[in-house]
């Protein structure tokens, strides 16, 4: 379990997460929320300790992230997996090579066990045939799928994925929503994921947390955001006329 | 920032593939134009000095003499390292700063990673040793580029030079001017790591970073030339 107690962070003069509280569970897909700009970004760096809070702590079961030695943290952090925005892939190595990179670096394994896990992991994302190609070479969601294969070589504890599918195509969207979420229950990961897409709410969220000017402005299930009278979230689920007619069949089924 | 960077590595395999790489980004690929201009600087300096030196007074052999001193005490060392500041230091910026704003060193520090050290440490290295053999290079060469600029011109015989080059061999010339390339090869390599590592932004400020960048490389190189030339020869 991830538990968040009442984080915040500024740039300067610019107070970015005002404190922040949440809790993180096994084998759940958490959705941090929000307009862009909202401090989704910084919120999941501050957990990563990518950013370090003035104030509030970060537990990783039970551990306080704050009070943990520079080895004590890189020691967690083989624990953790991170799907960046732009998917940050090394772009002077090869798929394989991106994928194989953790394993490499913090175990002993021969070069055909390594082999063995990397192709696993690529076909897990179906990713068949790319092994020996660059980054450049790939499209938006083929260099998702690698950027997940990276994250999870190392059977991580904690998965996070930060906007795992913007930029995306909504078809190639979901399909990537989608293998997070299996992933997440396959091997019971905590996952956390940040994201201004709706359908990622429809399709996954099991925990959804909406941030709005640095602040934790709801929290809920999938269900609960359809039916909330929070004004914010409103806005912010309801700016687009689909969603609008969402509300309202949720709203029809209650009444049944 | 270098109390990370001189960590031990963290896996040695690893930090041996890096080593290779380095030496061929920073080391191989500088070796071209470093031999190239020293080669024609030699012959600018010993036509200068053959110039200067028309005095029939003054024995023709000193112009090999003067050409090898300073192609050993300045042109070589200095003028070498700071062409090698312009071109590697400008490429170690724009690299390191590429992977800091695609987030690809947060992705390092988050596996667990010491992106410092991982990033920084082998381009230390490879500078270190590797430039007192580019800077061996280019004072072999300089002083061949004044034999062919004599051969050429007329302005001065084989003989002489060669005699002025053989006069007088001091090797702790050599010992100082190894010295200062390696002192300058470890500002090449940190002064440009530092302002990529820490840039913030987009591509523009990668690039305007590596401007940045290679200007302070260049000043800390000059200032620190001033200071190392009056501590190791007075
Ligand atoms: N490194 C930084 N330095 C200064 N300001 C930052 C930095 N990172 C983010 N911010 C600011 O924090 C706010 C929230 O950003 P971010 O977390 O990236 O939003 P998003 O919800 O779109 O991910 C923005 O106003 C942004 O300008
Ligand atoms: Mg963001």
């Amino acid at each position: 379990m991830i538990e968040v107690k009442d984080i915040h962070k500024s740039f300067g003069d610019a107070h970015v997460l005002k404190g922040i509280s949440a809790t993180f569970e096994a084998g759940k897909t958490s959705l941090i929320i929000g307009q862009s700009g909202s401090g989704k970004t910084v919120f999941i760096k501050s957990l990563l300790g990518l950013h370090t809070p003035e104030k509030g702590d970060i537990c990783y079961d039970g551990k306080n992230y704050g009070n943990m030695s520079t080895d004590e943290r890189r020691y967690l952090r083989k624990e953790i997996g991170m799907v960046f925005q732009g998917s940050a892939l090394f772009d002077s190595s090869t798929v394989e090579e991106n994928v194989m990179f953790p394993l490499k670096m913090f175990t002993n394994q021969s070069k055909s066990e390594m082999l063995e896990r990397v192709n696993f992991v690529l076909n897990r994302v179906d990713l068949v045939d790319a092994n020996n190609k660059y980054p450049s070479e790939l499209s938006g969601g083929m260099q998702k799928r690698v950027a997940i294969a990276r994250a999870i070589v190392m059977k991580p504890k904690y998965l996070f994925c930060d906007e795992p599918n913007s930029g995306l195509d909504p078809r190639t969207a979901i399909l990537i929503d989608n293998l997070i979420q299996e992933i997440t229950d396959e091997y019971n990961i905590i996952t956390v994921i940040n994201t201004h897409d709706m359908n990622s709410v429809m399709e996954i969220g099991e925990k959804i947390i909406f941030l709005q000017h640095g602040i934790k402005e709801w929290e809920g299930t999938s269900n609960d955001i359809f039916k909330t009278d929070n004004k914010a979230v409103t806005d912010f689920v309801y700016s687009s006329n689909l969603f609008k007619k969402v509300r309202q069949a949720y709203l029809m089924e209650d009444k049944k | 920032m270098l109390k990370q960077v001189f960590k031990r590595p963290q896996k040695g395999k690893i930090f041996r593939d890096s080593l290779v790489r380095e030496l061929d980004d920073l080391g191989n690929k500088s070796l071209g134009i470093s031999a190239f201009i020293a080669f024609f600087v030699g012959g600018v300096v010993a036509i200068q000095t053959a110039l200067n030196v028309d005095n029939p007074m003054i024995p023709k052999y000193l112009i090999g003499f003067a050409t090898k001193r300073s192609i050993i005490l300045e042109f070589a060392p200095t003028f070498i390292s700071i062409i090698l500041a312009g071109k590697v230091g400008s490429f170690i910026t724009s690299s390191i700063g590429t992977m800091r704003v695609t987030e690809q060193i947060d992705a390092l520090e988050v596996m667990g990673i010491n992106s410092l050290n991982y990033l920084v440490l082998p381009k230390i290295i490879t500078t270190i040793f590797f430039y007192p053999f580019i800077i061996s290079i280019a004072i072999f060469l300089g002083i061949f580029g004044g034999w062919v600029a004599g051969e050429l011109t007329g302005l001065f015989s084989s003989t002489d030079y060669i005699d002025g080059i053989q006069l007088e061999f001091k090797s702790f010339f050599y010992v100082y001017a190894m010295i200062k390339t390696m002192v300058f090869a470890f500002v090449i390599a940190t002064i440009p790591a530092y302002h990529g590592y820490y840039v913030k932004g987009g591509s523009l400020e990668v690039g305007r970073s590596s401007t940045r960048a290679v200007v302070w490389t260049s000043v800390t190189i000059i200032v620190l030339n001033y200071f190392l030339t009056q501590m190791l020869l007075s």
